[in-house]
């Protein structure tokens, strides 16, 4: 089966770079999932896990955000903060999310709970990719 | 003539400065590597997202507030500076650069804003009723993004807002290891993109959902690492210049010991020669 090679670059250095048959992730709109020799598409994403197949075998990457960039032999995945599987730390993840829930529920100001909202969110994406790839 | 104990001890002293400037000469030399290091693992991220901010900025209808110019009447600036002294002019050339520009464009204090990254840049535009508008403190010598992160979004949003009009980073451009020159960047509106690369690539892309919205999530990304790359760039010049700051601070710790052993070995002869002398003459009296 054809492969297509698959980078993760975050601003602290490349994440992943191997060959893969299926790459599927979430954008902002919807679930996409890129097969070798797909069109040259760029595609926001949103703070996700990154599936990525080969023969039967599926990596997984928790990426907080960054975009999509396909071309027929290549695809790149920018993202600021990007961590395979078995690089997150279940125990921190853990305690982020503790934290994020409490502040939250002290209610603060509209940005704070913002922030609070988004690093909940991130928190709970590495605590799911972590889980489901085990 | 200082007497020799006091020579002893001034010879003392100063080879327990010289194994501290020796020690932190070392330790900024394997900071350096490392920063060198972090540095070059940037490259490819920010050499894809320039590539792909310009190709999406060249295509046709795409606009956003970040590439538009509109008139200036606040100027943000952002200033890399060190938390720590001890690394020769470091600190010192970005400040006085930094000044000298705002004395030079500005009448008066509402048409500018700093953005201070390090406390020597923070204490010295406070201290001189410069008004700071962010500050952070404290970033370690090793910094990953998330480090910069925050203030690196609060300020492209103060762009986004209108608050600033334009924003000029201002920091020390790592050349090698002795030489780091202060450099000025103007980050928003981000104005050079598109010219050289843009055209050159004939991919062209679809857009998901459209070129619009794929900016407004890249755009301040691509600002954000621009303004990450400043910092570990300024993070090397900082350890490089710190690490020649020390190399010269124990050269001139060897050439002082140097010179007081030389000091202390003429006070020792002439001592010497005089109880000889004293003894002779003493000799020579008791004979006549």
């Amino acid at each position: 089966m054809s492969t297509v090679t698959a980078s993760i670059v975050t601003p602290d250095g490349p994440v992943l770079e191997e060959d893969y048959e299926m790459v599927s992730c979430t954008a902002e709109n919807g679930e996409l999932g890129i097969l070798p020799g797909h069109i040259p598409l760029v595609a926001p994403l949103k703070v996700s896990s990154v599936r990525l197949q080969i023969q039967g075998r599926t990596d997984w990457v928790a990426v907080s955000g960054g975009f999509l960039e396909v071309r027929p032999d290549r695809i790149t995945i920018l993202a600021q903060s990007a961590e395979r599987a078995s690089d997150i730390d279940v125990d921190r993840a853990e305690q982020a999310k503790q934290r994020a829930e409490k502040r939250l529920q002290e209610k603060q100001a509209n940005l704070d709970k913002i922030r609070a909202e988004q690093a909940l969110n991130r928190a709970i994406n590495r605590l799911d990719v972590a889980t489901n790839a085990r | 003539m200082a007497s020799l104990r006091d020579i002893q001890s001034k010879i003392n002293s100063t080879k327990k400065t010289k194994q501290i400037t020796k020690a932190m000469q070392m330790v900024s030399a394997s900071k350096l590597s490392r920063a060198e290091q972090n540095a070059k693992a940037f490259v490819p991220y920010s050499e894809k997202m320039q590539e792909v901010v310009t190709q999406i900025a060249a295509s046709d209808d795409a606009t956003h507030p970040m590439l538009q110019t509109r008139a200036v009447k606040k100027t943000g600036y952002f200033v890399i500076t060190a938390d720590r002294g001890l690394a020769g002019g470091y600190n010192n050339n970005v400040i006085r650069e930094v000044y000298r520009t705002i004395q030079h464009q500005h009448a008066s204090a509402d048409e500018y804003t700093v953005i201070a990254a390090g406390r020597f840049g923070r204490d010295f535009f406070r201290k001189n009723n410069l008004p700071v508008a962010k500050e952070i403190i404290g970033l370690p010598d090793q910094p990953d993004f998330a480090d910069i992160k925050q203030i690196a979004s609060e300020a492209v949003e103060m762009f986004l807002e209108e608050e600033i009009d334009e924003l000029v980073l201002f920091y020390n451009h790592f050349n090698s290891a002795i030489s780091q020159e202060v450099t000025s960047q103007k980050l928003l509106p981000l104005t050079d993109l598109s010219v050289e690369s843009g055209r050159s690539v004939q991919s062209m892309y679809e857009f998901e959902p459209d070129a619009e919205s794929i900016l407004k999530v890249l755009l301040p990304q691509y600002a954000e690492s621009l303004i990450y790359g400043a910092l570990l760039d300024a993070k090397a010049s900082e350890h490089a210049a710190r690490m020649t700051a020390m190399r010269s601070a124990t050269d001139n710790a060897n050439e002082r010991i140097d010179d007081l052993t030389l000091t202390y070995n003429r006070a020792r002869q002439a001592a010497i020669t005089q109880e000889i002398s004293e003894i002779v003459s003493g000799a020579a009296a008791q004979q006549s």
